[in-house]
């Protein structure tokens, strides 16, 4: 579907955790098309101290529904205003904006890792994965057990590996450590989304393997689609905007020192 | 329905709505949410005789009612812009303005020989303004003899409708401005954004990779709109008036203030249909008020 504005009504707000939620949005007009990766700039309601949208990944969509869910982390005002919302009550969203995350048929084994809120747009992933038949692994890491949010859901797609920096939960470490990588584990492709320094690890040890590996950036940025040029990466093709060239990219077009 | 019409020097303005550079790309990316044509004109993302990669990330910074930016004029060159962009936006039936960049003399009048070639674009925006960059830019337009050398220097290679986009980053706005309408200039538009910092207190580091940027947004309106109001009083060129606006009283207020046209900036960042919501409320402004004609309202202030 064409980029537009759209008004949203909050279908239901979910508490997962102490700074966690998941809002799910029903559209006034048919969602369609959406690809795995995608985001949407969000108007925060009721938040006269932010200026500008605020980006967030697309979750999940439920075509049938008509939603769209959004998984926040209070971060800053703005998350912390929208987390607010309550059901009912309206949202304006531009969207859905970026390229996403491309599927291959020639990819049958496929690791899915997430790190903290990094998860986001890694389960409609899941979702078209496991409907294209693909084999999926699912490696999250968060900081500790309270932190790991959703994975029942993630486990309906693949079997899910976790860590813990504390080891509270699943493997002490973080996700490249993890015993998986250890033995002859073979995959065809790895789709990431987390903190900076675990992408450029995910990509080093996928680079080693020669694997294909999808990076999801989120840098900062006022747009969303494209004119205002503030939230470029340094590619091997010169600076490109993170939301419409991106959010994701292969690891191998970055200058990332792997 | 009041007459929207508007015109600065040459163009025919089908009303005084129009974008500001930097904020509406080439206008395609803007296909999705309006049509274009409705507009009264677009300013281009500001283009160099050769390609910049512009400034590192982060490039932006949100502050209390508007926003910094260091982007320095990230743009694929001159080149680029005639082969790639330019069969793209001359399809548009609006005003497709260049808005012009330079590190040199040379450069801007360079740049500005090349797009006098080019029929679908009637004017251009020298800019002798943009905050962002290490060379040129707004050394130009803080400083009066480079201001009136520069536009003159282009005066004599461009014969279509010449604007120039000033700093507010200056001591006397209305010196800049008599020194570019002595250098040949047939139009004005200010305000560009204003010079600001950002510091993020947590990492004691400024937030922009420059450490300083362009403040735009509605936190600038009082000051634009105090510049734009002391230039109409002062130069007999007509004056593209713009810095924060946002709604369509804000655009009435530089309309008033003596501004022939505006253009919309930041805005189209956070609503992209914004632009025709101006408009919209513009008309309504005139029908209410009684008005036929937008040019009922031109510099109408009463003091």
């Amino acid at each position: 579907m064409n980029k537009s504005i759209i008004k949203f009504v909050v279908k239901e707000n979910i508490k997962l955790n102490y700074n966690n939620f998941l809002i799910t949005l029903r559209s006034e007009i048919k969602i369609e098309g959406i690809i795995p990766g995608q985001f949407v700039n969000v108007q925060i309601p009721n938040s006269p101290k932010t200026f500008l949208r605020r980006p967030f990944s697309i979750f999940d969509v439920d075509y049938e529904d008509n939603t769209i869910s959004l998984l926040i982390k209070i971060l800053g005002t703005g998350s912390g205003n929208l987390v607010q919302i309550e059901k009912g009550e309206e949202v304006d969203i531009l969207f859905p904006l970026g390229n996403g995350f491309s599927i291959s048929e020639s990819e049958k084994k496929i690791l899915l890792v997430g790190g903290g809120v990094g998860i986001a747009p890694l389960m409609f992933l899941a979702k078209e994965l496991a409907h294209d038949q693909k084999v999926i692994d699912i490696l999250l890491g968060a900081r500790s057990k309270e932190d790991h949010i959703l994975v029942n859901e993630f486990s309906n797609y693949g079997k899910v590996y976790l860590t813990t920096d504390d080891g509270s939960m699943g493997e002490k470490g973080f996700v490249t450590n993890h015993s998986i990588f250890k033995s002859d584990y073979q995959f065809d492709k790895v789709y990431c989304c987390g903190p900076e320094p675990m992408m450029v690890s995910i990509a080093r040890l996928a680079r080693e393997r020669e694997i294909e590996c999808e990076v999801s950036l989120e840098n900062m940025m006022a747009c969303g689609f494209g004119v205002c040029l503030c939230c470029v990466t340094p590619t091997n093709q010169g600076n490109k905007c993170v939301c419409t060239e991106g959010p994701v990219f292969n690891s191998k077009d970055l200058q990332w020192q792997i | 329905m009041a007459d929207l019409n508007v015109k600065i020097h040459k163009l025919n303005l089908k009303n005084p709505v129009m974008t500001a550079s930097g904020t509406f790309g080439n206008g395609v990316e803007f296909d999705d949410f309006i049509d274009v044509n409705a507009l009264g004109g677009i300013f281009l993302k500001g283009t160099t005789l050769e390609r910049r990669e512009g400034n590192n990330y982060p490039r932006m910074a949100e502050v209390t009612s508007g926003m910094l930016n260091a982007v320095g004029l990230q743009n694929k060159g001159v080149d680029y812009f005639i082969k790639e962009i330019y069969p793209k936006v001359k399809k548009y039936d609006t005003n497709v303005i260049v808005n012009v960049n330079g590190s040199s003399i040379y450069d801007y009048v360079s740049l500005a020989k090349c797009i006098n070639e080019l029929d679908g674009i009637k004017a251009i925006e020298l800019n002798i303004s943009c905050p962002n960059v290490k060379q040129g830019g707004m050394a130009f337009g803080t400083n009066c003899e480079m201001a009136k050398k520069v536009t003159s220097e282009v005066r004599n290679v461009y014969d279509k409708t010449l604007i120039v986009k000033l700093s507010p980053n200056v001591t006397s706005i209305i010196d800049i401005a008599k020194a570019v309408e002595d250098g040949g200039a047939d139009a004005i538009s200010l305000v560009n954004t204003f010079l600001g910092m950002a510091i993020d207190a947590e990492k004691r580091r400024p937030v922009l990779s420059t450490v300083t940027g362009g403040f735009s947004g509605p936190a600038i309106k009082p000051i634009a709109l105090r510049m734009v109001w002391q230039v109409s009083q002062n130069v007999n060129l007509p004056v593209i008036g713009m810095g924060g606006i946002m709604t369509p009283t804000d655009a009435i207020e530089f309309l008033i203030a003596g501004a022939s046209a505006i253009q919309v900036g930041t805005a189209n960042f956070i609503d992209p249909q914004v632009t025709i919501k101006i408009i919209d409320g513009i008309n309504n402004y005139l029908d209410r008020h009684n008005f036929g004609s937008v040019n009922d309202i031109i510099g109408c202030l009463q003091l």
